[in-house]
């Protein structure tokens, strides 16, 4: 479990996070919904401790990560798997290449085991014959499913994902989603995940958080979303026509 | 001026983890081997041509200008392995790897930072500027001044070339300069500044490309910015060490 408490983070003058206070539980898809500049993406990264934060507290599992040394943040991290938006495959690297990379760093397992561990993760991804191909070669597809692949290879116990089905058709979209949220109950993670798709947040959205003007404006479930009668969240959920027809059916 | 202070300060940060210790010695070998072959040997066809012709060039245009017959017609080769050993093949050849390696690497690291690859790295709890700065230092540093020899030597047989045809001279008055009153400190000099100018040229376009911000356009500005600060401060490195170890 991920715990946030009384989350602030500022860029100069500009308040991106304010009081946020949120619990991520193990075996959900925790959603972060919100519009553009709402601050997921910073809150994410304080999470992960890309950014630093002004005040509050992130535990782990119930250990303190913003007071943790270099070293204790390491271990940390070990146990984090992120897909990011763009999936940040390393360009210069193959397919098994990049699966292998936090393999090689953090395990003393021979070559022959961690080649048994890629294959092992592009195959629960179902990514079957592109072990040799490079990044520039792959569908965003099958990159959002390496980037997934890369995410679990040392078996995390959090995933976070930024987005993971921006600029996908709507198809392959939901194949990511549904991969996401079985890789979650498989592995019993902590899944994060930031998401602009609303089909996302009614298919899989068991903990969802809105955030607005960078402060935790309203949190519930995929259910709970329809029937809530907070104004900006309906504004946001409900923006389209189809999503308000589907709203009053 | 403030932002000066700020970039050399951010540098010299940045240079600081860059030289923690590894994460995984055996990734950075790895690493550094690729770097060696990706820096250094695809840079070796660009220094040949341009020793060749400019080592033809020097010794052409010096035995015109040396065409008194009261001058000694060794004095042409000794001219070209001189200009060669002491500034040309150091200083003038750093330079273009400036441009050549220095462009490339801020470009690489650049795309890494605007792409979120060197987050990954970082929620991978690697060191990422160890990771993709330090190969990089350590291979030009082994393979720089493997090049300025390599462009000595490619610059006095593109004399010699000349002088096999050339009206002015002999082959055996070149291969009397080029044997002329040599004293092996100009080799150790050069040396000394090509390991300086080694780290200059790829250190400086690593940290341009580490903190780019924005997008593509973002990625080229970086690329320009690191040419032009490593050139200078070969340059001003250039004049430092050579009142240091010359005067």
């Amino acid at each position: 479990m991920i715990e946030v408490k009384n989350l602030y983070k500022s860029f100069g003058d500009v308040h991106v996070l304010q009081d946020i206070s949120v619990n991520f539980e193990p075996g959900k898809i925790n959603l972060i919904i919100g519009g553009s500049g709402s601050g997921k993406s910073v809150l994410t990264k304080c999470m992960v401790g890309l950014h630093e934060i002004d005040s509050g507290s992130i535990m782990y599992d119930g250990k303190e990560f913003t007071t943790m040394n270099f070293k204790q943040k390491k271990e940390i991290r070990k146990d984090i798997g992120m897909l990011f938006q763009a999936s940040a495959l390393f360009d210069s690297l193959t397919v098994e290449e990049n699966v292998l990379f936090p393999l090689e760093m953090y395990t003393k397992q021979t070559k022959k085991e961690m080649l048994e561990r890629v294959d092992l993760c592009l195959d629960r991804v179902n990514l079957e014959n592109a072990n040799k191909l490079y990044p520039a070669e792959l569908s965003g597809g099958m990159k959002k499913r390496v980037g997934i692949a890369r995410a679990i290879a040392l078996n995390p116990k959090y995933l976070f994902c930024d987005e993971p089905n921006s600029g996908l058709d709507p198809f392959t979209g939901i194949v990511i989603d549904q991969l996401i949220q079985e890789i979650t109950k498989e592995y019993n993670m902590t899944t994060i995940v930031i998401t602009h798709d609303m089909n996302s947040v009614m298919e899989t959205g068991e903990n969802i958080m809105f955030l607005y003007q960078g402060k935790n404006w309203w949190q519930g479930d995929n259910h709970e979303i329809v029937k809530s009668d907070n104004k900006e969240l309906s504004e946001f959920v409900f923006a389209s026509k189809i999503m308000k027809q589907f709203r009053n059916a | 001026m403030i932002t000066l202070f700020e970039h050399i300060g951010a540098y010299f940060i940045l240079l600081s983890r860059v030289f923690k210790k590894p994460d995984n010695y055996k990734l950075i070998f790895k690493q550094t081997i690729h770097e060696m072959v990706s820096l250094g040997i695809g840079s070796l066809g660009l220094i040949a041509i341009i020793s060749v012709f400019m080592g033809a060039v020097v010794t052409i245009q010096t035995a015109t200008n040396m065409n008194n017959p009261l001058l000694p017609g060794y004095l042409v080769g000794f001219a070209t392995r001189e200009s060669f050993i002491l500034e040309l093949a150091p200083t003038v050849m750093s330079l273009i790897l400036a441009g050549k390696i220095g462009s490339n690497v801020a470009s690489e690291i650049g795309t890494m930072r605007i792409s979120d690859q060197i987050d990954a790295l970082e929620i991978m709890g690697v060191n990422s500027a160890s990771y993709l700065v330090f190969p990089k230092i350590v291979a030009s540093l082994i393979f720089i001044p493997i090049i300025v020899i390599y462009s000595m030597a490619l610059g006095i047989i593109g004399g010699l070339l000349v002088s096999m045809y050339f009206d002015g001279m002999t082959l055996n008055d070149y291969i009397l300069g080029i044997r002329f009153d040599f004293k092996m400190f100009s080799i150790t000099y050069a040396l000394i500044k090509s390991v300086f100018f080694a780290f200059i040229i790829t250190s400086i376009p690593s940290y341009f490309g580490y903190y780019v911000k924005g997008g593509a356009l973002e990625i080229g500005k970086a690329s320009t910015k690191s040419v032009v600060y490593s050139s200078i401060t070969i340059l001003i490195i250039n004049y430092l060490l050579t009142q240091m170890l010359l005067v």
